[in-house]
């Protein structure tokens, strides 16, 4: 197929993307929309606003149906894994079990609460009640994308067992999760999921303003999100800077490769953008000085690991510097917006609401998806030519099956089948039921005039 | 007992568990598809509908709990399984997925389609067709391994009668658990119509399901006999699964205590269950995997347990309050919350 020899390791690797790519999506918004959620029913509750009451509400019904595309892909995941990868799992199984067991319990604690909170609005008495069934509804998702990231950050760092005579013995299953990677990758992966969920449903209020939609609904929803927005997106900087400490410090062939950084030196400048030369020379890109160094080790002097102290054959392709690129251009993006919207609410001279600053923000949303997308991609092949750094070789990791190739035509077939009818089903339930329709069923139209338009 | 039996025993119970909660799930969308092209759907809908709304993804955690689970427990199941698998293992994936999004997508996006409809009723009986395979692969025969590669082979799975039977086993108790479960239910919610429906439902798969039942324990006398020889052993535990399955019968025939009776189902499988389980031991994957040879350290062992232990602890008050709140609430079953 596709007209290149059949090679089930390449099969095995670009259905693996595919599918945690779409995953991804919608997982990020799985870990980060029950904040968010939470977040404006508290605030309804202590504000006593219908309107932010009702963004819980309405927040909460889309997300079901992004839940569902997100279990039905995350159980994709869980075989897929066992069947495009079982040597890896099978060393994985002896080493790394016990995060991707805890996340299941996660999953399931998560899954009964959200089918509790759904169904239970109007149920009780106390509105405080049907908020505490939020929490753990939170709590269950942001803790399943901490153990599934303490896997990844294994991958990353393994330790916690011994290898004698080619057999796997001293296992420690706590030291293999709290490896040195899950730290900064833990923290960035949840705190980016909050992030990218703020500024979705950022987006979505933007949207309806730039055309024109000024209900005190819209703009409350577009004030909450991007105030939570710049609180996150400063926080992702931080713990960005963070992560690359820690790549400096374990996984230095991963931060050269992002910077294409070849020479071991210090005061080693940032490289943004540009291409590089077949001869490895860098040409039209944005060097800073000393700030390589400085993202590193925190101080200019800092000496950075170049690429040429590496065996050849242990390097990861070389392109992932444009995926890093993008997604720290991206945080910068987003934290520039969201401050900026958060400034101009706070002086009363200004308004916020004007037209380049909310297209801005409409922007933000796909934007902070596609940081995500390009972050894994980064983190993933940069990793390359590892399945295990430094133990298991992808390939060695791979099924040996042939018919891999159909199954890849099989998957993409069915995401753009979910993901098109998710897309579809989405905008209906919206536009069938918008929010004027639903305040003046809950008889909460009068308000519109509070509106300062 | 010794951690290999610990941990097989844990990821059964699981198994068991998502044997009873997807029954529900999958033989209610073939009812519900097939009250839509009968015209009866407006009777049983609703009680479908009320069920089934809250609690479908925690019917998906248990598969998914079963697989990790064994890759946890049993890591060398992943390398025998997984390469085997990977035709049968991506068409289940893909029927689930289709199932489980659909589903919502229906529920949520408030659209009836009758293309949701077939797919939910559809693939409500072919998921368990295919899930089904990996039980009939581990009695051994239809599995080659030649210098460590794994081949399934497929001539073989798909004319042996043994196979066949296990498919057919797996549709008709789909539907007969189902059916008994729906039928208490729809007593609970105090709908008599949906109930007279229901209720025919049970009592016709009620037949076929143990006549398969028996057919399929013979046929796995001739494929694996050292395992249907354990099986006799465990004489008694089928005894009581088929005692229970004839009172089971004969209460909702007689239109009493259908809550008793979904229990004596519940109970009928179960006793099967374990017993088809404990005579496969120690085998895993017959005759090349057995629970010993393929298990995890000792660490990760006792890891895993302590993690099982916790996690139940947490989650068993939640399910009894998701019970509460759905199931023994009864102004929420009759539909008045
Ligand atoms: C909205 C998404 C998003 C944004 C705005 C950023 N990141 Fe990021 N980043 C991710 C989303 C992400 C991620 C998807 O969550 C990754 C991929 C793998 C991982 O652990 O997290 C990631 C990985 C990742 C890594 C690699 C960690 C590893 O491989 O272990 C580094 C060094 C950074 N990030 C640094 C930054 C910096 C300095 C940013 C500046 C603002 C930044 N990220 C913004
Ligand atoms: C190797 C990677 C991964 C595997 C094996 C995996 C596995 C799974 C599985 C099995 C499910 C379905 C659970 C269910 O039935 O309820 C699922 C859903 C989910 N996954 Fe993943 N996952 C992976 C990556 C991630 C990552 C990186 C995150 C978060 C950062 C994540 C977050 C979620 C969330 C939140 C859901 C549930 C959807 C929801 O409730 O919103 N997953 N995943
Ligand atoms: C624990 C099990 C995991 C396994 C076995 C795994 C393995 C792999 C492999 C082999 C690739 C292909 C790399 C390449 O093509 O160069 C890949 C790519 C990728 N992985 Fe991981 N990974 C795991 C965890 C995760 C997690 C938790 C995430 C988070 C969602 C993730 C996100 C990605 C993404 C987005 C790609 C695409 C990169 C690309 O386009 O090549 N992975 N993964």
């Amino acid at each position: 197929m596709f007209g290149f020899e059949y090679d089930p390791v390449i099969y095995s690797r670009i259905l693996t993307s595919l599918t945690l790519g779409f995953h991804i999506i919608f997982a990020t918004i799985g870990v980060g929309v029950p904040l968010m959620i939470a977040i404006a029913e508290w605030m309804g509750i202590k504000r006593n606003d219908p309107h932010y009451t009702l963004l819980a509400r309405r927040w909460a019904r889309g997300f079901v149906v992004t839940v569902a595309v997100g279990v039905v892909t995350g159980t994709a995941i869980g075989l897929q894994l066992s069947l495009l990868w079982p040597n890896f799992m099978q060393a994985a199984g002896h080493t790394i079990g016990l995060p991707l067991f805890l996340e299941i319990f996660a999953f399931f604690f998560e899954a009964i609460f959200l089918g509790i909170y759904l169904y239970t609005w109007d149920r009780f008495k106390s509105k405080m009640k049907h908020f505490l069934l939020v929490i753990p509804i939170v709590i269950g998702a942001s803790a399943s994308a901490f153990f599934i990231t303490t896997v990844n950050g294994f991958m990353n760092i393994p330790q916690g067992f011994e290898i004698v005579d080619g057999v796997l013995t001293n296992v420690s299953p706590l030291a293999a999760m709290f490896n040195p990677a899950t730290p900064t990758k833990v923290a960035h992966v949840i705190i980016t999921c909050y992030l990218t969920s703020a500024f979705i449903l950022g987006t979505i209020a933007a949207i309806h303003l730039i055309k024109g939609n000024n209900h005190v609904y819209h703009k409350k929803a577009l004030h909450l999100t991007m105030v939570s927005g710049a609180v996150f997106a400063i926080a992702t900087a931080v713990i960005g800077d963070l992560s690359g400490k820690y790549l400096h410090e374990y996984q230095p062939e991963k931060l050269a490769a992002a910077e294409w950084h070849f020479e071991t030196e210090t005061e080693a400048p940032l490289i943004l953008g540009g291409i590089l030369t077949e001869d490895n020379e860098v040409k039209y890109a944005l060097e800073i000085p000393y700030a390589l160094s400085i993202l590193a080790g925190g101080t200019p002097d800092s000496e950075v690991v170049g690429l040429n102290d590496f065996p050849e054959d242990e390097l990861p392709p070389l392109w992932v510097h444009y995926a890093f690129d993008l997604m720290v251009g991206i945080g910068m993006y987003l934290s520039l917006v969201s401050v900026l919207f958060v400034v101009m609410s706070w002086r009363k001279k200004w308004n916020p609401l004007n037209k380049p600053l909310l297209w801005a923000i409409a922007a933000g949303g796909p934007l902070s998806m596609v940081a995500i997308e390009s972050g894994w991609v980064f983190a993933e092949v940069g990793r390359q030519p590892w399945i295990i750094n430094g133990i298991m070789r992808t390939e060695e990791g791979a099924t040996t099956s042939a018919h891999v190739d159909v199954m890849f035509v099989l998957f993409v077939t069915l995401y753009i089948i979910l993901g098109v009818t998710c897309a579809v089903v989405l905008r209906r339930m919206f536009k069938k039921n918008p929010v004027e329709h639903e305040l003046e069923k809950r008889g909460m139209a009068q308000q519109k005039r509070v509106s300062n338009e | 007992m010794s951690y290999e039996v610990v941990g097989i025993t844990v990821l059964w119970i699981f198994l068991y568990g998502y044997l009873i909660v997807a029954s529900i799930d999958f033989g209610a969308g073939f009812f519900s598809y097939y009250s839509h092209i009968t015209n009866k759907k407006h009777v049983v809908h609703n009680i479908i509908q009320r069920y089934l709304s809250p609690v479908w993804e925690v019917t998906n955690v248990f598969l998914v709990f079963f697989f990790v689970g064994i890759v946890g427990f049993f890591p060398d199941t992943a390398y025998y399984y997984g390469t085997a698998l990977l035709i049968p293992g991506s068409v289940a994936i893909i029927l689930l997925a289709l199932r489980g999004s659909y589903y919502a997508f229906a529920t949520y996006g408030a659209k009836d389609s009758h293309l949701y409809s077939f797919l939910y009723g559809a693939t409500g009986l072919l998921i368990p067709a295919s899930l089904t395979t990996v039980l009939t692969i581990s009695e051994g025969g239809y599995l080659v391994v030649d210098n460590g590669n794994v081949q399934l082979l497929y001539g073989e799975l798909f004319t042996s009668a043994y196979s066949w039977g296990v498919v057919f086993l797996a549709i008709f108790s789909v539907l007969f658990i189902s059916a008994a479960f729906l039928t208490y239910y729809a007593s609970r919610a105090k709908d008599k119509p949906a109930l007279e429906v229901v209720r025919k439902y049970a009592l016709s798969w009620a037949g076929p399901t143990i006549i398969t039942g028996i057919v399929v324990f013979f046929l796995l006398g001739k494929r694996n006999p050292v395992h249907f020889s354990n099986m006799m052993d465990l004489w008694w535990m089928f005894g009581i699964s088929f005692v229970t399955f004839v009172a089971a019968t004969v209460l909702i025939w007689k239109r009493r205590n259908y809550g008793t009776a979904f229990v004596l189902v519940m109970v009928q499988f179960f006793t099967a269950f374990f017993a088809y389980g404990s005579a496969h031991l120690p085998y895993l994957l017959y005759p090349y995997l057995t629970i010993y040879d393929g298990f995890t350290n000792d660490a990760m062992a006792l890891a895993l347990i302590i993690a099982f232990i916790g996690g139940l602890l947490l989650l068993i008050p939640s399910l009894i309050l998701l019970m509460r709140l759905f199931l023994f609430d009864a102004d929420y079953v009759e539909g008045k919350k």
